[in-house]
């Protein structure tokens, strides 16, 4: 990311946030970004799920993250995935990538049916022009108190992908706990199901969604040429040398 | 602190550095631990490798009175070795953690290493001497015919080349199911706790079969896992009081008097988010990687991604004094989260109660003066390696126009990370380790 020597435009000061709404078009919105962030944790967390020795500490941390921005986003009724009007391949990419993200394995197996994600609600509609000028270090949905995730979980909600991505959190954790001698076997079978649609994710979201995004989270200037990833790539190479083991065994 | 200002700021200057010269760093060189012993006189690093190299200062040479001995490595040792836990089909990695020396009581020096999963003890004794003139051994140790023996002599000790030996003592294992990332030896000598993410382990240092756990933060059901332990260290003077740190900002003291198993903090710091700041990233970087007393015992300090904090043990509501480490992060939060920089573990150290010291990125490192409230950044690096050159402040320009001198943000090398320092118990010495190299810097004299 931090590429010696490369420079990068300055933004200067958060005054230009509030300010120029010529440029909110450049600017994504708090929703796009907020998703950035939900998918890039998702990621980070699947690839610790499958790594040999992953960091608890760092799985909580991230894990607490994508909780956080759940909350808010049941909170704001986005929780159903955002139709973006700009690229609809893009949006689409993303919208596979995170479904399958939160789908569990076991829903897969069973032949379950997952709604789609392309329920469009239309409170939304009209909640994300004023969406747009937020800037995300202000946290939207404060009011409502940042209550213990149980409440979360505990709200009578219909929708499974809800329910999917607890499983998937919960399936991080159990695999952490699990002792058992076919834990392996547990631990590849899930890597197996799945495999496919992460590499499709990851490379989708190589081409498609740029880096650029997270910049944007930060500062807002518009989405310069950053260095390309190496942390995404290395989790790349641990996914063929993953698929390596599996194809030979 | 060098700048304007009375004679009391410290002049630091570069005395020397140990490791590879070349920039491809070998991944077992990489350092994970520094620490020097209750004297100042030994210094202790630990590696990815599981090695342990221990360096010895020289002893004061009359001729130049201006600079302190230097170091020179005494002892390397392999003290952990990869494993694999096969009913977890997992590797279980030799870096190692931490060290942490025993104070010195007779010819030998002790130290605790651990790795992720066992701790050991370890005696670096010395020999200089050994036994000759045996009656029915030769010199090279064949043995003799007795018939061929004629006349009886007692043996004698004669000097040898100094051998330094390290031999593990204790091994204390399988007590731990997380990965360790604390150890800290008890003020009574004789005990230690151990510390992974979820449980804290006391022990003897004479009995390595069996452990008390003395903290459990393991919920029953997995799944509602929020928080773990990040680090935990003894209170240097009482023997009953510990404290231990969370990934949740906030810092328990336990005493172990109150019950056998401390689940119950006696003390709880933790000072209140600060809602204009407030972020998605709020949680992570509140997160503390280390917990360090003062020497006095009446403080303690933090280290979270941002900043050190500096707590009086009197008061849990929020910390004495707060100093931002590199606050100019603060507007990148999120590439830090998409590099994994942000789960980098900073640690911190004192220099008796006064001065705070800690790492940063393109190695650079900080320093606090609580008295003075002056800070100063300083950079090891190879450009300043002439010996008693003395080092030139650095600054990072978070803004606006760069000036001459300063680096910006997006300039900074966030692969070239200083997480380890520490500072002599005595002495204005310090030792820094970037990713593979060891710096020592001593103070200016006269």
């Amino acid at each position: 990311m931090f590429v010696r020597g490369l420079k990068r435009k300055c933004f200067d000061g958060e005054e230009d946030i509030e300010g120029t709404l010529a440029g909110i078009k450049a600017i994504p919105s708090y929703n796009l970004q907020r998703q950035s962030l939900l998918d890039m944790s998702l990621v980070k967390l699947q690839l610790c799920h499958m790594l040999v020795e992953p960091n608890l500490c760092r799985s909580v941390l991230i894990a607490n993250t994508v909780r956080q921005i759940q909350e808010e986003m049941t909170q704001d009724g986005t929780w159903q995935m955002i139709n973006t009007q700009s690229t609809g391949q893009a949006s689409l990419d993303r919208l596979v990538s995170t479904d399958i993200l939160c789908r569990s394995s076991r829903d897969q197996a069973e032949g379950k049916h997952v709604p789609a994600y392309g329920t469009f609600n239309k409170d939304f509609e009209s909640d994300q022009a004023q969406d747009s000028s937020e800037t995300m270090s202000t946290a939207p949905s404060v009011q409502a108190p940042r209550n213990l995730q149980s409440n979360v979980w505990e709200m009578d909600n219909p929708q499974e992908n809800k329910g999917n991505f607890q499983k998937s959190l919960d399936q991080i954790f159990e695999t952490l706990e699990n002792k058992s001698p076919n834990s392996v076997e547990d631990l590849f079978s899930e890597v197996d199901n799945s495999y496919y649609d992460l590499d499709t994710m990851l490379t989708g979201m190589m081409s498609n969604t740029k880096m650029g995004h997270c910049d944007s989270l930060e500062t807002f200037s518009s989405p310069t040429n950053t260095a390309s990833n190496s942390n995404c790539k290395s989790d790349l190479n641990d996914l063929d040398h993953i698929v390596e083991i599996l194809v030979e065994s | 602190f060098v700048g304007a200002g009375g004679g009391n700021d410290i002049q630091w200057c570069f005395s020397q550095v140990k490791g590879a010269v070349d920039d491809d760093v070998a991944e077992a060189d990489i350092i994970s631990t520094v620490e020097f012993n209750h004297s100042g006189e030994l210094l202790a690093t630990g590696d990815k490798g599981g090695r342990v190299v221990i360096f010895q200062q020289e002893q004061e040479n009359k001729t130049q009175s201006h600079s302190r001995g230097e170091y020179n490595v005494y002892s390397t040792f392999q003290s952990h070795e990869p494993e694999f836990d096969y009913l977890k089909s997992l590797e279980i990695e030799e870096k190692i953690n931490k060290i942490r020396w025993l104070p010195q009581k007779n010819a030998a020096q002790f130290l605790l290493s651990t790795n992720d999963k066992t701790i050991k003890l370890w005696k670096i004794s010395e020999r200089d001497k050994r036994p000759e003139g045996y009656n029915l051994k030769e010199e090279d140790g064949r043995y003799r015919d007795p018939t061929t023996v004629t006349t009886l002599r007692v043996p004698v000790f004669r000097p040898m080349d100094l051998m330094v030996e390290a031999s593990p003592r204790r091994i204390f294992a399988n007590a731990h199911t997380y990965h360790i990332n604390s150890i800290s030896i008890n003020s009574d000598y004789e005990t230690y706790l151990s510390a992974d993410d979820l449980r804290i382990n006391l022990w003897h240092l004479e009995i390595t079969d069996r452990s008390f756990n003395i903290v459990d933060i393991k919920p029953a059901n997995m799944e509602e896992l929020t928080e773990v332990i990040t680090a935990a260290e003894f209170h240097p003077n009482s023997c009953s009081t510990f404290v231990y740190s969370s990934s949740k900002g906030t810092i328990r003291l336990c005493d172990m008097r109150a019950s056998a198993l401390c689940d119950r903090h006696s003390k709880l710091f933790e000072e209140p988010e600060d809602p204009s700041n407030r972020s998605f990233f709020s949680e992570i970087i509140s997160s503390i990687s280390d917990v360090k007393f003062s020497h006095s015992g009446r403080y303690m300090m933090t280290r979270d991604y941002l900043s050190v904090k500096i707590w009086d043990l009197n008061m849990e509501n929020r910390p004495v004094e707060t100093y931002q480490v590199h606050e100019y992060l603060r507007s990148k939060l999120c590439s830090l989260y998409e590099n994994d920089c942000i789960f980098d573990k900073f640690e911190c150290c004192w220099n008796g109660s006064d001065i705070v010291m800690t790492g940063s990125y393109n190695n650079f490192f900080r320093m606090f003066d609580r008295n003075s409230k002056r800070d100063v950044t300083l950079e090891a690096s190879r450009e300043n390696n002439k010996p008693r050159t003395v080092l030139k402040p650095r600054k990072v320009c978070a803004s606006g126009k760069r000036k001459k001198d300063e680096i910006s943000v997006d300039s900074l090398d966030f692969n070239k990370k200083i997480l380890h320092t520490a500072w002599h118990p005595k002495e204005n010495i310090i030792a820094v380790a970037t990713t593979n190299n060891l710096y020592i810097f001593q103070d200016k004299m006269n």
